[in-house]
């Protein structure tokens, strides 16, 4: 049979492989990529598949399925972001002056740090609380599915040279102590002090196949829900609404909205400009 | 095959990039039909450029937050410390990821973004800046059969951006700052 075989149109081959490439992660492993915004994870694993030195992602695709040493690589590239503490300081000085009072109102708190990564938010909101009084009543969750991150969000070490940054969001938000008073540095890193950690539970938890597991009064996730496609992050939020005391709060990053979701009337905008939103009554 | 009329312009600038765009932009007239996707490199302390132009021009000048469905005619200015990107559904779609040659937004990872939705029907501008951003991208425009335009370097402001993308982008067209804001005022004229 000497007949050539055309093609049908439509999906570019590489778009064909990075389905499959998702769906076996996925099938075998359980890490769920598969509804990830398509545009973000097709240059992040473009990426990976270039520095892991794979000429297809269908090579790449063949080792992951017979070699688990392949995932905690892989999973490097699609999930690590570097953060910095006190990113966006309007965001966390909105926190100490609009949520804080609120939050003041109980006698015990459950806040969530969703999408933790190497805890630079984490330990950022731990110092916030400290400085705000609350911290000895708070427990903190600090959830990811990047094992390797989580393992440096619990050691909350960092490269001595970002610190300065670090000082300077920590001061424009607000923070009514210095920062060199929790960490030790030596070495060229700085290592935060354990006591903030203290109240911490660091735990595996997706966002995308993960349950409820608390009700808090207040969720922070930010910068995660961005690299979601629309149903995916439908899900998370709605996870959130269901995470949340009445009148709990969410916040988000400074360009994420909840106005395309199909939650949104479930909440209400409460430091607009911020986007930080408060879940509605009942 | 007709040529498909255009459907969005991305613009790439760094150095300089204001006082440029301050010749482009205010002369889109009001219902311009095309919508821009502008990268600027500025410092990540969270100011916003599009505020400095949006009451000076007749169309919609602004800041997009992530998942925005990209309209007809309006101006979208990367926000700062953050990528720019076009997902496949024509919305933005931002990401944090590591900055690309030092930069976040970067001007590469928006125009090759853009390159793959669009293909023929962007066009792609380099204006003045002081270095290489932009350059892999204005290619990734040309190859996906889009129109490559660069500010002359002669007169640019700085020179290096538009010499960058015009030594890796054969296909590019270098052209005045007059002359590049009169041709996209004419491609969104019936």
């Amino acid at each position: 049979m000497d007949a050539t075989l055309t093609p049908v149109a439509g999906d570019a081959v590489e778009d064909i492989e990075i389905h499959l490439l998702l769906e076996a992660l996925y099938r075998r492993y359980h890490y769920d990529f598969r509804n990830y915004a398509g545009v973000s994870i097709k240059r992040r694993l473009r990426q990976a598949r270039l520095q892991l030195g794979f000429a297809s992602f269908s090579a790449l695709q063949d080792a992951l399925l017979r070699d688990a040493t392949v995932v905690p690589r892989l999973l490097d590239y699609l999930t690590v972001q570097v953060s910095e503490m006190f990113r966006d300081p309007s965001y966390f000085r909105a926190i100490r002056e609009k949520i804080v009072p609120h939050l003041r109102t109980y006698p015990s708190l459950k806040v969530w740090i969703a999408g933790c990564s190497s805890g630079e938010e984490l330990h950022s909101m731990a110092i916030l609380f400290q400085e705000e009084g609350l911290f000895d009543r708070t427990l903190f969750y600090a959830t990811d599915i990047n094992p390797g991150a989580l393992e440096n969000a619990a050691n909350g070490v960092y490269a001595l040279d970002r610190i300065k940054t670090f000082t300077q969001n920590h001061q424009k938000s607000g923070g009514k102590t210095s920062l060199s008073d929790y960490y030790t540095a030596a070495y060229g890193r700085a290592a935060f002090d354990k006591t903030l950690r203290s109240r911490v539970v660091f735990s595996d938890h997706s966002l995308v196949t993960d349950a409820v597991f608390a009700e808090c009064q207040f969720i922070s996730c930010r910068n995660v829900m961005i690299y979601f496609d629309r149903a995916l992050q439908n899900r998370a939020v709605g996870l959130f609404r269901d995470s949340l005391t009445r009148r709990g709060f969410l916040g988000l990053g400074s360009k994420e909205t909840l106005r395309f979701s199909e939650h949104a009337s479930s909440f209400t905008d409460f430091v607009r400009e911020e986007k930080i939103y408060q879940r509605r009554d009942g | 095959m007709s040529i498909p009329a255009v459907q969005a312009i991305v613009i790439g600038a760094s150095a300089g990039a204001i006082q440029a765009l301050s010749r482009i932009l205010p002369a889109l007239p009001a219902g311009y039909p095309i919508p821009m996707l502008v990268v600027v490199h500025v410092p990540p302390d969270g100011s916003d450029i599009a505020l400095l132009f949006e009451g000076r021009c007749a169309v919609t000048v602004r800041e997009p937050d992530d998942k925005e469905p990209i309209q007809p005619g309006w101006v979208y200015f990367a926000p700062s410390d953050y990528h720019l990107l076009v997902a496949e559904d024509r919305t933005v779609s931002l990401s944090v990821d590591e900055p690309v040659l030092y930069s976040r937004p970067s001007i590469d990872v928006l125009f090759e973004s853009a390159a793959e939705v669009f293909g023929p029907a962007l066009v792609g501008v380099i204006l003045t800046g002081a270095n290489e951003d932009g350059a892999r991208g204005l290619r990734a425009v040309a190859e996906a059969g889009g129109e490559a335009l660069v500010e002359d370097p002669g007169d640019a402001f700085a020179s290096a951006m538009p010499a960058a993308a015009i030594a890796s982008c054969r296909e590019a067209r270098s052209m005045s700052l007059d002359a590049i804001t009169a041709y996209l005022v004419k491609l969104g004229t019936p």
